[in-house]
């Protein structure tokens, strides 16, 4: 009995190599509704590519597509190089490519050990008499998050009963134990609060680390900065370009994101129409003037900086 | 190897000692004890209930609701109802009278012709809840109708009554009738062989749900269906074989039914449909799905067994059963939604 990861052979990431994957010109339609056109980024091994955008901004549209669960409208999806449209999550699976979505993707009620091995459980036994493996699950969920720093008093107990970040990093566990090639991982941040999310993403890290390619989307750019290595940013569905850390600083991320023309032009609307709107519109003024000094005001000032801080060194333990 | 040895002698004591908790968190746990309870009950009230006769008599009771329970949970865990699965156990039935007393067909034949037809309806029902995203109660109520209409107006049509006739004379009728119908006589008792198969349907039912990769996959797609999917299990091909599986657990009880009593009426197992469900939310199914136990059904069908022959061995007004059960499956709701709180189970 082996509690090694079937896969997940490390790789040596070269400027050279084929990206594992590279989006071109892709765009998706939902009946009539434009969500996403013309994006194009590439993911490589022990590097990550981060997906910034507001709500809407068509994030989860895109890294659907790269998950298998949506296809293209337009444009060229290339696995290694080769033009692929993903027929459904299985076959991305199977192309290494392994997604943790907003929602997780598990089931609460069911035990952390059934949960990690969802979809890909090892049996023992043949014909009728092939049965699940409990024991090897169990034991391997064990060591797996221990490896995570998750030391679970029992894998029994209903994954619905771990925190948010737990379960963000059985996600990110499993993922990584299936030998995925590539982990997508969709605001992974978004609900947790500052300590949890300094342990995401140092698990991140750790997975970059370990030769992976990351997908990491987010709309908060001070956890996409300091662990970024490239940086695709989404308007309304349009993308802005993809940025590689050495050409963009924070204050210029933070600022593209927040969309800084755009809050500009809204302050000048809502000051012609006065009354209780032109405070609203001197407090955007004040936000837009402090962009490029002060780029956290845009956050919340609690959470923004420390977080920041606990992310700038994810190898810190 | 070493590790996980390690990790498995280093966790011993904190399993043992949380394995008296967790009995009491089992879905089952309050379906045993109100067992318990209502035999405790009937076996001091009164004299027959407790002795190998009666116990005869209700097991036999229990045996027929306790198949169809157990597959109703199933269904219940993977996120669906089904509640064409009462007609169709007089439907299967229905199928082999006619092939068998008006068309002379060898009732070998006719009864795998039934499987294959509940079989077919099973099938497109759980295809139609998959194609069009509708709620399987409205498709299968559909379907309900469908069967029930069926049932009385061809038996009408083609053999001009409303119930098969001389189902003994057909050939072979002999032959098969043992593996359904057939009982054993201790201390005074008739034993169907009803309560064989359904000690087989639960010993079954439970390896599947709790052993297997298919047990896996049907909690999941009842407790996260997008999640199950996402994450790569089959979910069309889980839900289609749990409809399936009730359908064919119409099938066996319409051949349980048939050749217990030799004869079956145009509408069997109209209504039944409800009391399936509710000794498998009894038994500790949640009716949101994946959360639920196969021996947790079978004993809620015991509950209902014990209950219905209990009130007759009492020679009470029988129909106290119904506001019993309806006593029973709110009880076993409210339980229900306290342990999924606990669990920390969202509406996902
Ligand atoms: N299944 C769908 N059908 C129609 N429109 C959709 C669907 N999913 C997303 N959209 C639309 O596409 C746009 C982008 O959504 P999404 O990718 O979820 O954004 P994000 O993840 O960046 O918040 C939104 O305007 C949303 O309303
Ligand atoms: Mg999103």
């Amino acid at each position: 009995m082996s509690t090694e990861a079937p896969a997940a052979a490390p790789q040596t990431p070269t400027a050279s190599a084929v990206p594992l994957i590279e989006a071109r010109d892709i765009g998706k339609r939902y009946g009539s509704v434009r969500a996403l056109g013309g994006v194009s980024t590439v993911v490589k091994a022990g590097e990550v590519t981060c997906v910034l955008g507001d709500n809407g901004a068509g994030k989860s549209t895109f890294i659907k597509i790269l998950a298998g669960s949506h296809q293209q409208s337009d444009g060229e999806l290339l696995i290694d190089g080769t033009p692929t449209h993903f027929s459904s999550p299985r076959a991305a699976l199977d192309a290494g490519i392994a997604t943790v979505y907003q929602d997780l993707a598990v089931v609460p009620l069911m035990p952390v050990w059934r949960n990690f091995f969802l979809g890909s459980e090892p049996t023992t036994g043949a014909g009728p008499f092939r049965k699940l493996d409990v024991k090897q699950m169990k034991a391997t969920t064990f060591t797996e998050l221990d490896n995570m720093g998750i030391r679970l008093r029992d894998v029994d107990q209903p994954i619905g009963t771990l925190s948010g970040g737990e379960r963000q990093c059985v996600a990110i566990a499993r993922a990584v134990y299936f030998g995925a090639r590539v982990l997508i991982l969709d605001e992974p941040t978004a609900a947790l609060g500052v300590k949890q999310s300094g342990v995401v993403l140092r698990y991140i890290a750790r997975a970059r680390d370990r030769g992976l390619g990351v997908v990491f989307i987010t709309h908060n750019p001070h956890h996409a900065y300091p662990i970024g290595d490239r940086f695709m940013l989404l308007q309304r569905g349009e993308s802005l370009g993809t940025f590689p850390k050495s050409e963009i600083s924070l204050e210029e991320l933070t600022g593209m994101m927040a969309g800084g023309a755009e809050l500009e032009t809204l302050a000048h609307e809502l000051a012609r129409s006065g009354g209780s709107a032109a405070e609203v519109a001197r407090e955007l003024r004040a936000e837009v003037d402090a962009l490029p000094t002060d780029t956290a005001s845009a956050q919340s000032p609690a959470e923004s900086p420390a977080a920041a801080a606990a992310s700038a060194e994810p190898d810190a333990r | 190897m070493t590790t996980t040895d390690l990790v498995t002698v280093a966790n011993r004591r904190s399993l043992d000692r949380s394995r008296l908790k967790r009995l009491f968190t089992r879905p089952e746990i309050g379906a045993l004890v109100a067992a318990i309870a209502v035999l405790v009950f009937f076996s001091v009230y009164t004299g027959q209930f407790f002795s190998l006769p009666g116990a005869g008599v209700w097991l036999e009771s229990a045996s027929t609701f306790g198949i169809m329970a157990v597959a109703v949970a199933l269904l219940m865990i993977g996120g669906e109802f089904d509640l064409s699965s009462g007609v169709m156990t007089g439907f299967t039935a229905l199928i082999v009278g006619v092939l068998t007393t008006h068309y002379g067909l060898n009732i070998w034949v006719a009864v795998v012709i039934a499987l294959i037809v509940a079989l077919g309806v099973g099938a497109l029902n759980g295809y139609l809840v998959m194609k069009t995203g509708l709620p399987s109660f409205i498709v299968t109520l559909g379907t309900f109708f469908v069967l029930a209409g069926i049932d009385l107006a061809l038996t009408k049509v083609i053999t001009g009554q409303v119930s098969i006739q001389g189902m003994t004379q057909v050939p072979l009728y002999d032959s098969i009738q043992p593996v359904f119908g057939s009982s054993v006589e201790i201390g005074g008792g008739n034993f169907y062989v009803s309560v064989l198969w359904w000690v087989a349907v639960t010993v079954v039912a439970t390896w599947v749900l709790l052993r297997t990769r298919a047990g896996n996959w049907i909690f999941a797609v009842g407790g996260a269906q997008t999640a199950a999917r996402q994450i790569g299990v089959p979910v069309l091909k889980t839900k289609i074989g749990l409809f399936m599986t009730t359908a064919g657990a119409g099938w066996l009880v319409g051949m349980i039914s048939l050749f217990r009593t030799s004869t079956v009426q145009a509408n069997t197992g109209v209504g039944q449909e409800f009391i399936y469900i509710i000794c498998a939310v009894v038994g500790g199914c949640l009716l949101t799905g994946g959360f639920g136990s196969a021996i947790g059904a079978a004993l809620g069908a015991l509950i209902y067994g014990m209950t219905f022959q209990g009130i007759t061995f009492a020679q009470w007004d029988t129909n106290w059963l119904r506001t019993f059960l309806g006593a029973m499956l709110l009880g076993a709701v409210f339980l229900n939604h306290w342990v999924r709180i606990r669990a920390g189970g969202g509406s996902r």
